[in-house]
């Protein structure tokens, strides 16, 4: 057991690094694995590489040109991609640079353009299918799921379907409840799809890449609020062959006494609790999932063998979501290590309303995930240092 | 078409017999659409199918005997038995499906166009290969058909859409369903030649097949071919069939294709009769072979309910021992813990 006022000086060092988190670099990871003192080693990487700074939008605007540049087999489709420039502004400059047999604007007809994609994949294209939220996608979702994910296993390995459907996903801004769902545990719970949610920039280069270049069908979860923030990216992640590894989840944040889970947008909402946390002597360990499906359930769980508590977090509706799987996953694996129940945050259990105060009760907010873990931290029978 | 027929009566007795199982969907009757197109295509031209494919499997070139074992579920089966009687693929012969959801095939058929043409444009293979999607009468009031009918055209894709109008969707009458049954009539709109043919006589078929083919490979655009047909048979195997008129039966039994052609070869004198018998004769033998065959093919070993998730295995993804999961010997050995 530590005691907090030694953890207080640590994460004194700590918080102040944290500040500009470059904890980007794999080096800089291997580094933390090997027990370096956290603080230590990320004001020295601080100095040590130069820091661009670039936004979500930028990165999946680079990552889409640099793929469609290496090979011509890539293109884009969807609604508003071309001349409109992307609804989100992603595919800006795109029509101009590939032309519109590349980047090609569709009429409004998800269940159409999907299976055209589908269909066009059969047959060695790599198309991007883009929608313009995923909401939009329950309309196409017959194609992705039977037409796409299905097919290699139907056709025993005879056609795979190297396709990437993208666009947002999750609750925007008083965008109200057809255009706010959460799509990550329905195709979560698809075998023969991969299912990628990146938070960073970094995660939405590497991994977009990553997805473009695979040879399943992968859905790319983005998230518009995240569009236009900015991280610090390190040249490694601006080379053209950058690319994340699909199916290994990422410590954004290295911690001791409590494991959070988290995916897109919660992941900055979890590193902003963890910091609150810290301040009240709770050193949180933040996981960037990155990987829906597959869940990295090696990494959560030697998390949660090291923390032994759990919380996780997500923006999408409550039962049979990611975090039930990930609860699930962690008590079949590492049920004699928790010292608490796990913590489950998630949206609300209803439609997402309109009204801006409503809403914000709608979606987890980071007090919630503070209490959250403030609760499977003292859970336990209190003969620890409830300082 | 004799092939066809045969195979299709030898489905309906295997599965009377318990060897076949699940949804089989016959294609007795409407033989005629099927080989009028595909016997015009080349190997490397696409075919896309409904639930109603084995037929359209034969016929673009899939062996009896890879069919049949795929019907019967053994790993010899044209998709090892994984994909069963409504999901026959075939890459080999470019028959991409084989799909169970009417109005499925069309825009992933409309999307082999798509890949055909762009090969030709943007990556500057000479390719004017073309598909055929074949649906029923019911597909055509599913949105996703006239969604596909609008990019087609607008695209000019090189396609065929065959509507197979066999008058009936299980149990459902077309004219109960649709409010203008005249289904070549819902090309013109969107600018595609919409022509109606009888799809009881083969020749004809074939006649308006030259030309809607000719006219994609051309890269004049799609085609709407409606075919007059009639299944024998109901809907599936296990299709009681008790909705349609025995009258209306009996008239369209009158008019079968593969008795039509005899009769028009034997008229006209083009073969001997003693010919047409052994081709007959050849056929059974065929298809008793492809029963053989099928009976004596081992079903899948458990090692297989694994494989072929994914082209990319890595996509079951990390094992508790931080290592790929598919990289761990005991991965395929079947469990469903995965």
């Amino acid at each position: 057991m530590l005691s907090f006022t030694r953890r207080k000086v640590l994460c004194a060092d700590f918080i102040a690094s944290a500040k500009n988190v470059t904890f980007l670099s794999k080096t800089v990871l291997g580094k933390a694995f090997e027990r370096t003192p956290m603080a230590a080693s990320a004001s020295t990487r601080k100095f040590s590489t130069s820091h661009k700074e670039m936004t979500v939008r930028d990165a999946l605007n680079s990552a889409l040109d640099e793929e469609m540049a290496a090979d011509p087999k890539v293109f884009l489709m969807g609604e508003e991609v071309g001349e409109y420039q992307g609804a989100y502004k992603i595919s800006k400059g795109l029509l101009d640079k590939y032309g519109p047999e590349r980047v090609i604007d569709t009429p409004i007809t998800e269940a159409g353009f999907t299976g055209i994609g589908v269909g066009a994949a059969y047959y060695g294209l790599r198309p991007i299918i883009e929608f313009m939220t995923f909401n939009f996608s329950m309309q196409a979702i017959d194609h992705i799921i039977n037409s796409a994910a299905k097919s290699n296993y139907m056709s025993a390995g005879q056609i795979s379907v190297p396709i990437v459907f993208r666009g947002p996903n999750g609750a925007a801004a008083g965008v109200a409840a057809q255009h706010s769902q959460c799509y990550a545990a329905w195709y979560g719970s698809c075998p023969g799809l991969k299912v990628l949610s990146p938070y960073s920039s970094e995660d939405a280069r590497g991994l977009l890449k990553s997805a473009i270049r695979d040879p399943d069908p992968v859905i790319f979860l983005e998230n518009e609020i995240l569009y236009g923030e900015s991280f610090p990216v390190s040249a490694e992640v601006l080379d053209s062959s950058f690319s994340i590894p699909i199916g290994k989840a990422k410590i954004e944040r290295e911690g001791k006494d409590v494991s959070i889970t988290a995916f897109s947008k919660m992941v900055g909402f979890s590193l902003q609790a963890a910091e609150i946390l810290a301040k009240d002597g709770i050193s949180a360990e933040v996981i960037n999932l990155r990987s829906i499906r597959p869940l990295d359930r090696a990494m959560i769980n030697a998390s949660v063998r090291k923390t032994n508590r759990l919380v996780t977090v997500e923006e999408g509706f409550p039962q049979h979501g990611v975090g039930a799987e990930i609860c699930a996953s962690v008590i079949e694996e590492s049920f004699e290590y928790l010292d608490a129940p796990v913590e489950r945050i998630a949206g609300a259990d209803v439609p997402m309303p309109y009204a801006p105060n409503l809403e914000r009760l709608a979606v987890p907010q980071v007090e919630d995930i503070v209490r959250a873990a403030k609760r499977a931290c003292y859970r336990v029978v209190p003969n620890s240092a409830a300082a | 078409m004799l092939l066809g027929r045969s195979f299709e009566d030898m489905c309906a007795q295997m599965y009377y017999r318990g060897k076949m199982f699940g949804f089989v969907h016959l294609y007795n009757g409407q033989e005629a659409v099927s080989t009028g197109f595909i016997r015009l295509l080349t190997d490397r031209d696409t075919v896309v199918s409904t639930y109603r494919d084995h037929v359209h499997a034969l016929s673009k070139g899939v062996p009896a005997r890879a069919v049949m074992a795929e019907l019967f579920g053994k790993t010899t089966g044209c998709c090892r038995g994984q994909g069963g009687s409504m999901h026959m693929f075939s890459r080999e012969h470019n028959l991409i499906g084989g799909f169970a959801f009417i109005g499925e095939g069309i825009p992933v058929a409309t999307g082999a166009a798509f890949s055909s043409k762009y090969r030709r444009e943007v990556l500057k293979e000479s390719c004017d290969d073309v598909t055929v999607a074949f649906f029923g009468d019911g597909t055509c009031n599913n949105g996703q058909f006239f969604e596909c009918l609008n990019m087609a055209a607008l695209w000019k894709l090189p396609i065929v859409f065959v509507v197979e109008n066999n008058l009936w969707a299980i149990g459902m009458s077309h004219f109960r369903a649709t409010s203008d049954p005249e289904i070549w009539k819902k090309g013109p709109p969107f600018g595609i030649p919409g022509v109606h043919v009888d799809g009881m006589d083969v020749l004809k078929v074939r006649e308006v097949a030259k030309e809607a083919i000719a006219r994609a490979r051309r890269g004049d655009g799609p085609t709407l071919v409606e075919c007059d047909t009639y299944r024998f048979r109901g809907h599936s195997l296990a299709d009681p069939d008790e909705l349609r008129n025995p009258d209306e039966k009996a008239h369209y039994s009158s008019r079968d294709p593969i008795a039509a052609l005899k009769n028009y070869i034997l008229e006209h004198s083009l073969v001997p009769e003693s010919k047409l018998k052994a081709i007959e004769k050849n056929i059974e033998e065929l298809v008793e072979e492809a029963v053989e065959f099928a009976d004596s093919s081992p079903a899948p070993p458990r090692s297989q309910l694994l494989e072929n998730v994914f082209a990319d295995p890595k996509g079951f993804g990390i094992g508790s021992d931080g290592k790929y999961r598919c990289e761990d010997p005991g991965f395929t050995q079947g469990t469903a813990q995965v």
